[in-house]
């Protein structure tokens, strides 16, 4: 074996007082501190969460976040704006080709440029197949946080037959890197269409398989029924947004009320709330919104126009004077950049408000009071990425 | 913004866009009676956004008055600009020529400003399905301004956040440390004058082997020359 450096000796002595620190910091004489995380399942990255305990009660819970931060805002102001989708593919990794399409269209927005009807249609297609991408692995993994383990791989299969169309058009799973200002980067491949609606089948399928396996499950209501309720003022306070906000009742949705350019207003879906407010409520509403997705996904193919993929724009783009919000409902929720431009090639500031930082912020208030077990089925439900509060 | 660029929808918002303009108007006029000389700037885009600024006393007041008299009651960020252009420029420029010299004029956005730094959050009414901007000025000397806790309860991460990327501290936030950063981490990443090291270390790759524009598309030739003169010229 050999033998240990004195370097070495002496990085995990540091690691060893920074742990001691860590946990220092939060002992009190009430109750006990459990350290969550920051490698729990159940926190989709690396999110620490402090819960001081009074025997299996939860007195206060403190998120800790961080581990994940790359400074997007601050990379943005050295990059120029094609460049920037490119990062923000990667602010929520399941869903990515939605996180590019309210920054484009913001960056349209300050330039005055529309994209043509048909990429605005296959941009709708694509953000729902993210969404559906992106939901489907949380209805499997919600499932995995009660303990069911089999609607997990059940959702890990299904959703490749989103993926690969996905891919199959833009060339990339999980960062496409598509959307252009002024349009996309390519046209749909031949055949896409005829296998999209093909996997929608599927997708629907899946929907009834998970209705009937999780949502009839009497262990899953059990545990989700009137566990981690949050009223709809309270909701509106925090600024939860998507699937979280409708479950506490708000009927707010983004795509209807708040039309940006994109198609969902030329098809016909439908909003879904639920009145409870608790786990299974925000369980309930995410699947009915995978199966108005496939509806939108296969309305949308049927009346796909023809034409331009591509606005005309100058090769070099320089985006005029000015500030613009947009925002988009997400598969996590509300997602919107304020950006600010001083006419360079490059923003000149981003703010990316993202859903999961405001879903989260909820945490130590919906978690006081209840036992341990549910914290983890709490978290499950508020589905958050990591990459979506880190930045 | 116009949905589709087909002729039926092309002539809709063109109907709709001094309706919603109206509103927009009202929620100002509504502002600056209920606060007073406190409404110091408001800029409107017609059909599409509101910006209104607002002095710093009047900050938590701006809050409640939005949130309770005018129905905006969904809260969605709350962060801080630095107006200051950037000494370090976006480090595109020449490697070979000699550095720009940066401007220091700082010009502040939408609705005006004073200071460097402005505090803006941004509130959205359901009823009226109204987007809302307010800005505040928060002068160099004296970086503090109300916290909005008892405003929004979603403010509390937010407002820590502005204090760990900018340095503005929030008076009666009970816990304001930081939050992404480490507790030892100095310097305050989100002011311009704060260095992208991994710029300094390493020159942009896009400004050492620059293909040249292909000739060709006439619109592309002005351009083209604009940008190169954007690059060597910073951000002046």
């Amino acid at each position: 074996m050999a033998a240990i450096t004195e370097r070495q000796k002496l990085a995990y002595a540091n690691a060893q007082a920074a742990d001691g620190r860590v946990n220092l910091e939060f002992e009190t004489d009430e109750g006990m501190t459990l350290n969550m995380g920051p490698q729990h399942p159940a926190t989709h990255g690396t999110l620490r969460i402090v819960l001081k305990l009074d025997g299996e009660q939860v007195i206060s819970c403190e998120p800790v976040m961080g581990y994940m931060h790359r400074g997007y805002e601050k990379l943005t102001e050295v990059r120029t704006y094609p460049q920037v989708t490119t990062l923000v593919n990667r602010i929520d990794w399941l869903g990515s080709f939605a996180n590019e399409v309210p920054f484009i269209l913001a960056a349209e927005k300050l330039m005055d440029i529309e994209a043509p009807p048909r990429a605005q249609w296959i941009r709708t297609l694509l953000f729902e197949m993210s969404r559906i991408a992106n939901i489907s692995l949380f209805v499997g993994d919600m499932a995995l946080h009660i303990g069911a383990m089999t609607a997990a791989f059940y959702a890990f299969r299904d959703r490749e037959y989103v993926l690969n169309q996905i891919e199959s058009a833009t060339g990339g799973r999980f960062h496409p890197n598509f959307d252009r200002i002024g349009g996309l980067k390519d046209d749909l491949p031949k055949g896409w269409i005829v296998d999209t609606k093909a996997s929608m089948e599927r997708i629907r399928d899946f929907c009834d398989e998970m209705e009937t396996l999780v949502e009839g499950n009497e262990i899953f209501q059990a545990r989700t029924r009137g566990v981690g309720v949050i009223p709809a003022d309270v909701a509106m306070a925090y600024g939860l947004s998507g699937a979280n906000l409708r479950a506490s009742g708000v009927d707010w949705d983004l795509r209807r009320d708040q039309p940006v350019g994109l198609a969902w207003n030329e098809v016909d879906w439908h909003v879904w709330t639920h009145p409870d407010g608790d786990s299974f409520s925000r369980f309930w509403v995410r699947l009915q919104e995978i199966r108005e997705s496939t509806k939108i996904i296969d309305q949308l193919l049927d009346g796909l126009p023809s034409g331009a993929i591509m606005a005309k724009v100058p090769r070099i783009i320089k985006v005029p004077e000015g500030e613009a919000w947009v925002a988009t409902e997400n598969p996590l929720g509300e997602m919107g950049y304020y950006v600010v431009s001083k006419g360079d090639l490059g923003p000149f500031r981003v703010k990316i408000r993202t859903a999961s930082f405001n879903n989260v912020a909820v945490v130590p208030w919906v978690t006081r009071g209840v036992y341990v077990p549910d914290v983890v089925t709490i978290l499950a439900s508020l589905y958050f990425i990591l990459g979506d509060i880190d930045r | 913004m116009i949905p589709l660029s087909s002729p039926e929808t092309t002539e809709a918002p063109e109907a709709e866009a001094p309706a919603t303009d109206e509103a927009r108007e009202e929620l100002v006029a509504a502002l600056t009676t209920e606060l007073g000389d406190a409404v110091v700037g408001s800029h409107i885009r017609t059909g599409d956004d509101v910006w209104v600024r607002v002095t710093r006393d009047a900050w938590r007041e701006a809050g409640l008055v939005a949130r309770d008299h005018l129905g905006f009651r969904y809260f969605e960020f709350l962060s801080a600009l630095d107006w200051l252009p950037s000494p370090f420029g976006k480090n595109e420029d020449s490697p070979t020529d000699p550095p720009p010299t940066p401007s220091t004029d700082i010009v502040t956005g939408y609705a005006g400003g004073d200071t460097r730094f402005q505090v803006f959050a941004r509130l959205h009414s359901f009823s009226q399905k109204l987007g809302l901007t307010l800005k505040v000025d928060i002068p160099d000397d004296d970086l503090r301004i109300d916290t909005w806790l008892p405003v929004f309860a979603g403010v509390n991460w937010h407002e820590r956040e502005v204090l760990e990327m900018f340095g503005i501290t929030f008076t009666g936030h009970p816990h304001l440390v930081k939050l992404y950063l480490p507790g030892e981490f100095e310097g305050y990443p989100l002011r311009k004058d704060f260095p992208l090291l991994a710029r300094h270390v390493k020159p942009w790759p896009g400004i050492v082997d620059v293909e040249p524009m292909p000739a060709g598309d006439e619109p592309a030739e002005p351009d083209a020359t604009d940008a190169s003169d954007a690059a060597e010229g910073g951000d002046a």
